[in-house]
């Protein structure tokens, strides 16, 4: 189920550009099946961009991508085809507030890969029994704390069967006591063999899960490889600098 | 003092004129019904038109923006004038042929689907984009979106400001009795000037004071429920 270069993911010098502003600068880019690809760096270096741009959230302005085989950015990909295969996650949750975690989980199931209430209802209530939110499934989400709610949309993104997850920051959004029990959850996925892409601030997290590991500067991705290489002996004086002052904020 | 109260609150006059105006006053209840359930969907129509993305929904968002320009802009005797005058000039069937109370739901449909349309449109914007993004990345069609997540949203958050103009919907259908509508104001009046007294009036006014009452208190509850919801979720 991969194309040509053995490649799941593959983006070829993506620019995106918001104006004047070049957000992304030629980003080249691999993710394999079951691979754990973590994007680092900075807010504002185009992490979020360069996910949103792999299921077509954003439109790219130059270069182009293939998911699965199949070149995404030449106009005629069929969007809404392309987005059930893969789930993203965001950093703010965007839980529909106005549903029950249940609704919220079943709704695409139902509307989107047209499975019966009772289908989706089952397969629902057994995704959240896995992460332990059963006994939430007829809560409104405003009824759940953080961590909650970011993993029942995980678990929304996840019962469209999806073969590839892009997670957003994840975590960023939540009180410090509640990110593990979310990390768990995407290390449950990540040894599960779920091919993901994470943007995340969470370094000794990435360093655990991550097959390889890209730092993002001002839109170029500096500098990749296996976790241990970029954490521990850094190329790049860029990384290197970056990694420092995360060190200093007690992050790594 | 005796002279107002024999002028505005005549206990015989009251009686006397109460089964008249009651009678025009079914109309009123008729009319406020029907346009306000029209009103309902068509405003929605309008207002997801006009939020059409693209190119290719240029020209209906165009058509929506000029009618609520239209409608929204002339006066509510005038679209009565118009529609219970003019449509049966056209002599073309059936439009022609309706019953005057029928054009004066027709002109208050206008006007109002005007108005609410706004209403909704305001609501629809007021749901964050992200939203939407989170219902297109699940797959969800741009109308899938809208139907299941957008719209419901946004209508729970404009029922408040959308009642209130039902409000004036309803006291509205009296000014549309112009067009010869024996209506509750028009009974009034038809018994005002053949017993020179004012309390047939006032009697048209205590019905739609207690017409519009109760909608005013639930729209009262609804704000106050979500009041109660919002400060538990800051909490």
């Amino acid at each position: 189920m991969t194309n040509a270069n053995g490649h799941f993911v593959s983006l070829r010098s993506v620019t995106k550009r918001y104006g004047e502003v070049v957000v992304l600068d030629a980003v080249d880019l691999t993710v394999d099946e079951h691979q754990v690809v973590c994007l680092i760096g900075a807010s504002g270096s185009g992490k979020s961009t360069l996910l949103r741009c792999v299921n077509l959230l954003e439109h790219v302005d130059d270069g182009s991508i293939t998911v699965d085989g199949v070149t995404i950015t030449d106009g005629e990909c069929n969007v809404n085809e392309l987005r059930r295969r893969i789930g993203i996650v965001f950093q703010a949750y965007n839980l529909f507030p106005h549903m029950t975690v249940l609704e919220n989980v079943t709704l695409a199931p139902r509307k989107v890969r047209r499975l019966s209430k009772h289908q989706a209802e089952s397969e629902a209530h057994e995704l959240l029994a896995k992460i332990g939110l059963a006994e939430k499934a007829d809560e409104y989400p405003d009824r759940l704390s953080g961590g909650q709610q970011q993993r029942v949309a995980i678990v929304r993104a996840l019962a469209m069967s999806p073969s590839l997850m892009l997670l957003d920051e994840v975590t960023s959004a939540l009180d410090p006591q509640l990110v593990s029990e979310v990390l768990n959850l995407v290390r449950d996925l990540a040894t599960s063999g779920m091919t993901m892409l994470i943007a995340t601030h969470e370094m000794a997290f990435a360093r655990e899960v991550a097959d390889k590991v890209c730092f993002l500067d001002a839109g170029v991705i500096r500098e990749e490889g296996p976790p241990e290489e970029i954490f521990v002996s850094p190329k790049q004086d860029r990384t290197r600098e970056f990694l420092a002052r995360v060190i200093e904020a007690g992050r790594l | 003092m005796h002279r107002i109260v024999e002028i505005f609150f005549s206990p015989f006059h009251f009686r006397q004129a109460l089964p008249d105006v009651w009678a025009g006053f079914e109309i009123n209840v008729r009319m406020m019904v029907i346009a306000e359930a029209l009103v309902l969907v068509l405003a929605l129509c309008v207002a997801i038109v006009r939020g059409l993305p693209g190119r290719a929904a240029a020209p209906p968002r165009a058509l929506a923006i000029v009618y609520t320009d239209v409608f929204r802009g002339t006066p509510l005797i005038l679209v009565a004038f118009l529609v219970g005058f003019g449509l049966p000039a056209l002599e073309i069937h059936p439009v022609s042929y309706l019953s005057i109370v029928t054009y004066g739901i027709i002109a208050l449909t206008l006007v109002y689907t005007a108005y609410v349309a706004e209403v909704y449109r305001a609501g629809i914007q007021s749901v964050h984009p992200s939203q939407r993004m989170a219902a297109r990345s699940l797959g969800l069609s741009y109308t899938q979106a809208m139907r299941f997540v957008i719209v419901p949203q946004a209508v729970r958050r404009v029922i408040p400001p959308l009642l209130n103009d039902f409000v004036g919907l309803q006291k509205d259908t009296a000014i549309v009795s112009v067009i010869g509508i024996t209506e509750a104001a028009q009974q009034a009046q038809n018994y005002s000037s053949s017993y020179f007294n004012f309390t047939a009036y006032v009697v048209g006014a205590v019905f739609f004071i207690f017409m519009t009452i109760p909608l005013a208190r639930f729209t009262d509850h609804l704000i106050a429920k979500r009041e109660l919801r919002e400060r538990a979720q800051a909490v």
